[in-house]
This record gives structure tokens, C-alpha cells and sequence, in this order.
């Protein structure tokens, strides 16, 4: 069961990944990314990091794909960009040489460290399904507000800088909104 | 069916994230649109969190999950401010690309 | 103490004025030479063999395995230096106040004075020859600057900068035997160069490379031949410069240097040490027999100066270190004497210096007079006076060691006599010549000479007394008379020639009688021809134009010498410099190609990061496969 749904997942990931980096138009590579971060999100769920998945779907896929669309939208950044040329000779072969190394080196990296993977036993044991329907999310809110409550705090006051960062970034100036008397 | 009784082991699931790891870092040499190639940078975080909640579930160990949260929380963040920087680059440009910002030209 | 004097004349100079510039300048002087005197007392005190004390100050340079300090030795043969350095220079001083009254860069000479006295202190007082090289360095422009002190006159300038060029190759040499000295035994520290030529690890080439460099940087500082050049055109400075530079205290840096660097002559080659005998008998001649024909009081003077640095030489040449120090001290009395006596002579005809247009002076300025025989009687060799006993010590070693070099010696010494007195005679005696020509110099009137004031002539007085007395430091009537010999025996015990049983020290007595027959037959001579005009005057041209030899060396310089410098210093600027703006060049260049490097396209830069991502994730990888 878990293989079939693995294959799935993989499928859709592995397509929306292809179309991001494929589709000339901003909006369709937008998209596909929605479909690549759901097949992320079904394999968190077999992975049993259901807390994670929910997170995935509402943070991921609704929030932050919506905030590209709106600045395309309202951008107007949505001109076709044109695939077929590649102004900087040699981006693109060396582009392939790269990811593709990349790879390598990971699987290999993987495949290496396989042995170490499989000892069971270390750290806290996930528990059963059956103990509750919350277990995940507990265990999870355990270990982040207790031993890592301060990276947690650090993360909020990141993100209200961010916010208050990107206003004043995007701020329209004076002289802007003058120019336009109409 | 196939082969059912095959069990994806946890080395499947780190292949998949390192190919999805280096289909995004294609993309992010590859494109030109700027928001394109932020989405590919967005694809290459989430094959780093699929890798670690594959590693949790295989050590047994919550702390990658724990981890995975806050890499979403910081690239949340981080998404919000590199869009704030693209709409103050390209608010009066209509068609923009990663080449035409070459001002660091040596 | 000087530096300070000379930097508060420096800065206050101007408003300080005249006289107050030169009493503070004298001040300065006078309060080195009382610290000096203490130390003098406090090292008779010592053990002789503990009289050798190194004060460092600070650590100059450490590079590599060159450690040298900026320390200061204060052994016998130092504090006699200083002592008599810082004597004369605060005599010298004092008498400078009077001569240079009325000159509008009154406090600048009193800064350039004191800043000598201090070149000189380091030159003497130097623990390692880099310190003794700065201060000789010092003196050398300091005396540039004294020489061409009235600089508005073109002979004055010309003349600083020829004692400047010439002191340059006598230091070329200097730093060639420093080189030479730190490659062969690692260290600049008179401490350690003597001590390994004593102990014979200097090997006699070395040793003798080092002691003929040396003398070559003593030939341009003292004047001798070949280097002479410089000191008769010297006296265009004002006469307490002569006195002071020119006849005390520079020009015997270069007995100095041979001195402390004695037990070097001694390990190099027999003939090393007559060579440099050989130059200073051949100075000492050629310079007395150019002073009988000269008619400027300072000329005189001046080849009198070279003449008997040319008996120094001579001593130290054959090995009689002691003999050449006491006649340096001796020689500063008595010529300091006789100079600031012919300043005081110029000042009272107003400026007039040449010897035909004066005559019997003795009776407008008697105290000048007075202390002018002195001098004379001193450096002609009478005894009692103190020039005597200097020169018999000499001749006395002379003979011992090379019997045709005494014959010179001899020779020099009736010469010496002879212009000596001629000079004395043509100044003080016979018939008043100044009023022949008082209508040429027009607008003072009548030209009717006067004494020097008291400040100049205080330190004639003393200065006289110092010739009479001089004498007493080294006497060879026996062991209990021979001061400066026990004093300086730490020093230069080892290198100092022994002569003990030879038949010169034997018959010393016999060659005392000797030299004072000669001295007398001088001054008869010279009386006879001058005074009483028995002979006829004997002043050929070639004689006064020196042989010569200043126009023959003027000649090499302008032909062939400056075809060989404008080859050089375009060698320089095309060769040597092409090479360091070729680096230049190169290194531009490659910097040009690396720049395109930033293209300015983000691409790119992301490109060349997740390559060499790749490389450093690859590198642990393999690291840990062969691990």
C-alpha cells in the first residue's frame, strides 16, 4: 500500500517539478509547483508527520504560492519568457553537469550511509497511531516548546521583521504616487 | 498488481528528494524570471524537509520534524522579503529578467 | 644634552635671537662635557679590566638574525674621545658667540653646531658600528651644512657640497666593511669583532678586507690621500666651524675608527697596516710642502690640519695606537688654538684673510698674539709644549717599525716648522701691510684692526694652557709618566706594537735631541728666509696650486667619471626599474583578465557557487569512500 502511494506521490512531484522549471509562462510554473508541494505533503503523511503535512498544505501551497501569483498578477510580470535562447553560453550545459552531479553525489552520499540509517532505537519513538489522534502534533509541540522554545521565539521575531521589512520595501514613495495626477 | 508486497524503504525516499534537490538547482541556473527562480529555490527547500522527516521516521527521532517546522517558518519569511525586493526592483519595469540586473559588473 | 640644545634652537632659534641662541647652545654643550668629566672620575675608579660598559637603549633593528641595538660603550678610549670632543666644542662654542655676532643666522649655526657635537657623541660613544656609522653620517652633513653655512656665496656652497661627495665615497667604503663584517661573523658589535680577531677566528683576508674598507671611509672623513680634497676648499666656512670640524673632532673620526677597530689591523697581512703608514707619511709630506706656499691664514691651517692627520696615520700604521690618540688630542689643542686665534686674527682685520695684507699684529692685538705662539711653538715642536712629546712618541714608533718612513716623518716635521713659522711671522711681525690697502676697502674707513672681544678670547687662553700642559699625559721618561698608555692599554693592548727591545726605545733620548734639532732648524730657516730675508723666498706656483692635483681630480670627475654615472643611472632607471614596472605591468595585466570574470550576471555567480558546492560536497564524499 504505502509503495503505491509512494509511487504516486513521487510522480506528481517529480512532474510539478519538471513544469516549474519547464513552462515558459510564470503562472503555469506557479501551478505546478502547487502540485509538486501536495505530492511532498502525501509522502509527510507516510511518513507519519501528519502536524507537518497539514503545515505543508496550508503554509506551503496556500499561502506562500498565493503571494507569487498576487505579484505576478499585480506585477505584470507575466510575459512569456523565452526558453529557447540562453543569453550566457555555456549556463546551460554546465547547468546539467552540475544537478546532475548533485545527484550523484547525494544518492551516492545515500546509498554510503544507508548502514547507518537502519539502527533503530535512537532518540524518542514515534508513537502508535492508536494512542491518540494527536500524537504526532504532540510530540512534535513537546519537543519544540521545550527544548527548542527559544529557537521558536527567535523564529516569530523573524518573522515580524520580515513583515516589517518587506512594507517598507515595497513602499510606494512621494514622488511616485505625484508623478501620477490622474 | 506490481509488486505490492515491495516496501519503499527510506532510500527511496532520499533518492527522490535528491533528484527533486537537483531539478530545482537546474532550474534556479536555468531560468531567467525572477519569480521563476525563486519557486525552483522553494522546490529545493522542500526536498531538504521531505529528507528530513524521511530520516526522522527512520531514526526514530522527532528532532526532524522539529527541524522541518522551522525550515518552513524561515522560508516563509524568507519568501516574503525576496517578493518585497523583486516588486521594489521591478515596479516601474514591465518585463524584467535576472540578466538585466547586472549592475555588479566588475 | 646637544641634541636638546639643538632642538630648542630649532624651534626657538628666531625669537631666542643673538646671543641668547649660542649661550644655550653653549650650555648644552658644556653640561655633555660635565657629564662626561663624571664619568671619567667614576671610571678611574674601576679596575682597568673592568672599564668596558655597554648601556642599550633600545633594540634598533631585528631582522632575520641582524640584532642591533642603539648602545652606547663607554670604555677608556670612548670617554677620552667624548671627553675631549665635548671640551673643545664648549670652548668652541663660547668663542662662536663673539665671532658670529651681528650674522643674521645667528641661532641656525648654533643648531647645526650642537647637532654635530651630538653626531659626534654618537659616533664615539657607538657600541656597534651601525651607531658609529650614524653618527658619522651625521658629522658629514652637519659639516655640509656648517661649510656652506653663508651659502649665498657660491665658492661656500660648492665647497659643502664637495666635502659631502667626498665623505660619500669614503663611506661607500664604511658600508662595504660593515656588509663584509655582518657576513663573516654575523654581528655589527665592536665587542664581538674584536674579540673574534683576538681570538683569531677572523680570518686574515676577512681581516684585512674589513681593516683596508674601514680605512678608505677614515681617508674621506680625515682627509688623507687620495680624499683630501675637501678640507682647504672646507675653510669657506665660518673659522669656530674649522676649528671645531676641521681640525678637532671630525676629520679624527677616521683615527677613531682605526683605533677601535686595532685588533682587526692586527690579525690582517703584514702589509696591510704599512699601507695605511705608507698613505699618512705621503699625505703628511705632500700637505706640508703645499702649506709653505699658501697665502690664505686658513689654507695654511688647513693643509696643516691634513699634514698632521697624516702623522696620525702614520702611527696608526705602525701599530702605535697610543702615539696616534695622543697626538689627536694634543693636535685638537693647539690647532683649535691656532684657528680660533686666525678667527680672531679675520674678525679684527674685518674679514680680511689673506696673509700678505697683514703684519705685525702683535702689537693691535697682543692677547691673540700671545696664544697664537703658543700654538705655534706647540705644533712646531718645541718642547715643553705638547705637541713635542705627541710627535717624538710618534717618530719614536716610526723608527722602530720602518726606518724610510721616519726619514719622512723627519722631513715633515722641519716642514712644519718651517710654513708654521712663516705664517707666524707674516701675521704677527714684520711690517704693517694693512694700511696699504685700506683705500680698496672703502666704506670703513680706516681699516685699523682691533681685539677680539673677551669672549672669543677666553677660550684662547684656555686652550693655550691645554697646549703647555697637554703634554703631561705621556711622557716617556719612565713607567710612572705614561698615563695615557695605562689608560688606554684595555683597549688596545693586544694590537699596540712593542718595542720594547728595539734600538729606537733604547736610544729614545738620542731621538728626542734629534727631533728637536729638527724643529729648531725649521723655524732658523724660516726666520732666515721671512724675517731677516737672508735667502730669498722659495714659493713656486706648483706648490700653491697644490701640484695640481685638485685640478687633475676635477678633470676625471667631468670626463670619464660622469660618462660612468650617466651609465649607471641609466642602468638604473631603465633596468632596474623596467624590471620592478614590469611585476607591475604583469600583475595589472592578469588582473585585467581575471576581471571579466564578474560579469555582473547573478546566473553566473549562482553557477560558479553550486559548482564549487558540488567540488567540496564530491571531496567529502571521496573522503570518506577511501576512508
Amino acid at each position: 500500500m504505502e509503495f503505491f502511494v509512494f509511487v504516486c506521490a513521487a510522480l506528481m512531484i517529480l512532474v510539478g517539478a519538471v513544469g516549474v522549471i519547464a513552462r515558459s509562462h510564470p503562472v503555469h510554473a506557479a501551478l505546478s509547483l502547487v502540485l509538486t508541494l501536495f505530492g511532498v505533503a502525501v509522502l509527510f503523511v507516510a511518513q507519519d508527520a501528519h502536524f507537518l503535512a497539514a503545515v505543508q498544505v496550508i503554509v506551503y501551497a496556500g499561502a506562500i504560492v498565493v503571494l507569487f501569483l498576487f505579484v505576478i498578477m499585480l506585477l505584470g510580470v507575466d510575459r512569456v519568457e523565452n526558453l529557447r535562447t540562453e543569453p550566457l553560453t555555456s549556463q546551460r550545459p554546465l547547468a546539467i553537469i552540475v544537478s546532475l552531479g548533485l545527484i550523484g553525489v547525494l544518492v551516492a552520499a545515500f546509498v554510503r550511509g544507508s548502514d547507518a540509517l537502519h539502527e533503530r532505537g535512537e532518540g524518542i519513538n514515534i508513537p502508535d497511531l492508536t494512542t491518540g489522534t494527536d500524537a504526532n502534533t504532540t510530540q512534535l509541540a513537546e519537543s519544540i516548546f521545550s527544548r527548542y522554545v527559544v529557537a521558536f521565539e527567535l523564529t516569530s521575531v523573524l518573522l515580524v521583521i520580515a513583515v516589517v521589512g518587506t512594507v517598507l520595501l515595497a513602499r510606494r514613495t512621494k514622488t511616485v504616487v505625484a508623478e501620477n495626477p490622474k | 498488481m506490481i509488486a505490492l508486497s515491495l516496501v519503499p524503504t527510506a532510500s527511496w525516499y532520499l533518492i527522490l528528494s535528491a533528484v527533486l534537490f537537483g531539478i530545482g538547482t537546474f532550474g534556479v541556473l536555468v531560468r531567467r524570471n525572477p519569480l521563476v527562480m525563486f519557486m525552483c529555490i522553494e522546490l529545493m527547500l522542500n526536498a531538504v524537509n521531505l529528507s528530513f522527516v524521511t530520516l526522522a521516521r527512520q531514526l526514530n527521532d522527532i528532532n526532524g520534524q522539529t527541524i522541518v517546522f522551522f525550515v518552513m517558518v524561515v522560508a516563509a519569511a524568507e519568501v516574503v522579503v525576496g517578493l518585497g525586493i523583486i516588486v521594489a526592483i521591478m515596479r516601474n519595469r514591465s518585463s524584467v529578467t535576472a540578466d538585466d540586473l547586472a549592475v555588479l559588473k566588475g | 644634552m646637544p641634541l636638546a640644545g639643538s632642538m630648542i634652537n630649532l624651534v626657538f632659534g628666531r625669537k631666542l635671537g643673538d646671543p641668547r641662541a649660542g649661550w644655550v647652545a653653549t650650555v648644552a654643550t658644556a653640561s655633555s662635557f660635565l657629564i662626561t668629566v663624571l664619568a671619567y672620575f667614576e671610571m678611574l675608579g674601576l679596575a682597568s679590566e673592568e672599564r668596558s660598559h655597554v648601556v642599550s637603549m633600545f633594540s634598533w633593528i631585528q631582522v632575520g638574525s641582524l640584532q642591533v641595538d642603539l648602545a652606547i660603550l663607554a670604555d677608556p678610549l670612548s670617554i677620552v674621545m667624548a671627553l675631549f670632543v665635548t671640551g673643545i666644542s664648549t670652548l668652541i662654542h663660547l668663542y662662536a658667540i663673539g665671532y658670529m655676532h651681528g650674522d643674521a643666522k645667528f641661532s641656525k649655526f648654533f643648531l647645526y653646531l650642537n647637532l654635530f657635537v651630538f653626531s659626534m657623541l654618537m659616533l664615539v660613544l657607538g657600541e656597534n658600528l651601525l651607531v658609529t656609522f650614524l653618527g658619522w653620517e651625521g658629522v658629514g652633513a652637519c659639516s655640509y651644512f656648517l661649510i656652506s653655512f653663508w651659502h649665498t656665496r657660491n665658492s661656500a656652497a660648492v665647497a659643502g657640497k664637495k666635502a659631502f661627495v667626498t665623505n660619500r665615497i669614503g663611506d661607500f667604503g664604511v658600508m662595504t666593511a660593515m656588509f663584509l663584517a655582518f657576513s663573516s661573523l654575523g654581528t655589527l658589535s665592536y665587542g664581538a669583532i674584536n674579540e673574534s680577531a683576538h681570538s683569531g677566528a677572523l680570518a686574515p683576508v676577512t681581516a684585512t678586507a674589513i681593516g683596508l674598507l674601514l680605512f678608505v671611509g677614515a681617508c674621506g672623513k680625515s682627509a688623507q690621500l687620495p680624499l683630501y680634497l675637501w678640507l682647504p676648499d672646507a675653510m669657506e666656512g665660518p673659522t669656530p666651524v674649522s676649528a671645531l670640524i676641521h681640525a678637532a673632532t671630525m676629520v679624527t673620526s677616521g683615527v677613531f675608527l682605526m683605533t677601535r677597530m686595532s685588533p682587526i689591523l692586527h690579525a690582517s697581512y703584514e702589509w696591510a697596516p704599512t699601507v695605511i703608514a705608507v698613505v699618512g707619511a705621503a699625505t703628511a709630506l705632500y700637505a706640508a710642502t703645499v702649506a709653505v706656499a699658501q697665502n690664505d691664514i686658513k689654507k695654511v691651517l688647513a693643509y696643516s690640519t691634513v699634514s698632521q692627520l697624516g702623522y696620525m696615520f702614520l702611527a696608526v700604521g705602525s701599530g702605535a695606537y697610543v702615539a696616534a690618540i695622543f697626538h689627536m688630542v694634543t693636535h685638537a689643542f693647539f690647532k683649535a688654538l691656532l684657528f680660533l686665534g686666525s678667527g680672531s686674527v679675520i674678525h679684527g682685520m674685518h674679514h680680511e684673510q689673506d696673509m700678505r695684507r697683514m703684519g705685525a699684529l702683535r702689537k693691535v692685538m697682543p692677547v691673540t698674539a700671545f696664544t697664537f705662539i703658543i700654538g705655534w711653538l706647540a705644533i712646531a715642536g718645541v718642547p715643553p709644549f705638547a705637541g713635542f712629546w705627541s710627535k717624538d712618541e710618534i717618530l719614536l714608533y716610526v723608527y722602530a717599525n720602518n726606518r724610510g718612513l721616519y726619514v719622512v716623518g723627519l722631513i715633515t716635521a722641519l716642514l712644519t716648522a718651517f710654513y708654521m713659522t712663516r705664517q707666524v711671522i707674516m701675521v704677527f711681525y714684520g711690517q704693517a701691510k694693512w694700511n696699504d690697502h685700506s683705500a680698496e676697502h672703502g666704506a670703513h674707513g680706516d681699516l685699523t684692526p682691533h681685539e677680539s672681544p673677551k669672549v672669543m678670547l677666553a677660550p684662547l687662553v684656555v686652550l693655550s694652557v691645554l697646549s703647555v700642559v697637554g703634554g703631561a699625559m705621556q711622557l716617556p721618561f719612565g713607567k710612572n709618566f705614561n698615563f695615557l698608555e695605562r689608560w688606554l692599554a684595555p683597549v688596545v693592548e693586544e694590537s699596540e706594537a712593542h718595542i720594547q727591545d728595539t734600538w729606537a726605545y733604547q736610544n729614545k733620548y738620542l731621538l728626542l735631541v734629534v727631533a728637536i734639532v729638527i724643529a729648531a732648524a725649521g723655524i732658523a730657516a724660516s726666520i732666515a728666509v721671512y724675517s731677516k730675508s737672508l735667502f730669498k723666498v722659495v714659493e713656486p706656483k706648483v706648490l700653491e696650486q697644490a701640484w695640481y692635483y685638485d685640478n687633475a681630480a676635477s678633470r676625471v670627475v667631468a670626463g670619464p667619471g660622469a660618462a660612468t654615472f650617466n651609465f649607471i643611472a641609466w642602468v638604473d632607471a631603465n633596468i632596474v626599474d623596467g624590471i620592478v614596472n614590469g611585476v607591475g605591468e604583469l600583475i595589472r595585466s592578469i588582473a585585467g583578465s581575471l576581471r571579466r570574470v564578474q560579469s555582473g550576471f547573478v546566473r553566473a555567480y549562482a553557477l560558479l557557487i553550486s559548482l564549487g558546492a558540488l567540488v567540496v560536497l564530491a571531496w567529502f564524499l571521496l573522503r570518506g569512500i577511501m576512508l
